[in-house]
């Protein structure tokens, strides 16, 4: 038997709240948040997963239950195989999960990433500041909740916004998203434009 | 008292070395023939920036080839690059760090005008911080069209009334 097929039908003998995660490629397990350090921790020690390759946040959507998931990517560099561990978060107010930063170094900044962009809190990560905005910005930019255009706001620096009066604006994007047509066309046409130009930032999306 | 000899008369050790002119030319010409770039490479279009450097198309034939990475020394900050809102803050304070005159040329479409990434992430065009001599359009600009862009600003500069700011200063 494969290593990961072994190592997920272990994880599911030894722990109840373990089970099958659809998939298409790799084996999957859905953990609950609580049991989730132990089975990471197994996945690491006892059938030598040593190696996070991703560690990323999914948002589900405003009202979805859970709202917020973690999908761990796990590798074995001795037995060549991936398990795929996700883990929903019970809060969708505030989501939080249990850091894996003390098993894999790897997963530090991974947190932080995910910390930045969607709000998920890693309780136990030794420095959980965001990594790709500034210290200070309000918002979490991949959240479904938040426009692609972005929110007004204020510059990171003070002493700058005032001498240029300048904030973050909304990014104008009158017919956007821009896209690149698919099928065969040449290379003028190929350029990606804006393909519904019926809404823009003042008239807002017919039907949304 | 006053020889008849005086130094208006024709003095075969100077002749040929006086050259007459304007001050606003020979300012302008000291300028524009030793522009140090500043080069705030902040993505893809910096890798055009370092090929206008190196010896096939050779800014140096412009004069411009001293890239300065003190902006206390340099005159022209060529901003080279996708401009985040967290990066604003220090592009702008080094461009207070420059001494006058200076110059700033807008390299490719992210710097004029944000380019492709319409998002909250990404200043709107560098002139919303910073007042633009040159936009370059490109993404990136090919390093002719940055080679264009510092002849024109260095037509631009001989056009200054360079004597008589200097007096009013």
């Amino acid at each position: 038997m494969p290593p990961a097929l072994d190592a997920v039908a272990a994880l599911k003998g030894r722990w109840a709240g373990v089970t099958d995660r659809k998939s298409l490629d790799h084996p999957a397990i859905n953990v609950p948040a609580s049991g989730l350090l132990a089975v990471l921790k197994s996945l690491k020690d006892e059938h030598a997963f040593d190696m996070l390759t991703d560690l990323s946040g999914v948002d589900w959507g405003v009202g979805a239950k859970p709202r917020f998931t973690v999908v761990y990517h796990v590798f074995s560099t001795s037995g060549h195989d991936y398990v795929r561990v996700a883990a929903d978060c019970a809060d969708d107010l505030a989501p939080e999960l249990p850091s894996a930063a003390g098993l894999w170094p790897g997963a530090n900044w991974h947190e932080r990433e995910a910390f930045d962009m969607f709000g998920i809190r890693f309780a136990g990560h030794p420095d959980l500041r965001r990594i790709l905005m500034w210290d200070g910005y309000p918002h979490f930019p991949l959240r479904k909740d938040f426009p692609l255009a972005g929110i007004e706001t204020e510059l990171p620096d003070a002493e700058i916004a005032a001498e240029t009066k300048v904030g973050l604006i909304a990014a104008p994007m009158m017919g956007g998203p821009f896209v690149a047509p698919a099928g065969e066309i040449n290379m003028t046409e190929a350029e990606p434009r804006a393909k519904d130009q019926s809404w823009t930032e003042r008239r807002p999306k017919p039907g949304a | 008292m006053v020889s008849a000899s005086s130094e208006l008369t024709y003095n075969s050790k100077i002749e040929g070395d006086v050259v007459v002119s304007r001050a606003d030319a020979v300012i302008n010409w000291i300028r524009t023939s030793s522009m140090w770039p500043m080069p705030m490479g902040l993505a893809c279009c910096a890798i055009e920036l370092m090929a206008v450097g190196a010896s096939r198309f050779d800014i140096a034939r412009f004069g411009a080839e001293v890239m300065r990475f003190s902006p206390k020394q340099a005159d022209v900050m060529i901003v080279a690059g996708t401009v985040t809102y967290k990066m604003a803050s220090a592009v702008r304070r080094i461009y207070d760090q420059m001494a006058e005159p200076k110059w700033v040329i807008a390299m490719g479409a992210c710097a004029s005008t944000g380019g492709m990434y319409r998002s909250y992430a990404v200043l709107q065009g560098v002139d919303r911080i910073l007042p633009v001599d040159v936009y370059v359009s490109g993404c990136p600009p090919r390093p002719e069209a940055l080679l264009d862009a510092l002849i024109k600003l260095q037509e631009k500069v001989r056009r200054e009334p360079s004597a008589s700011k200097l007096l009013s200063a």
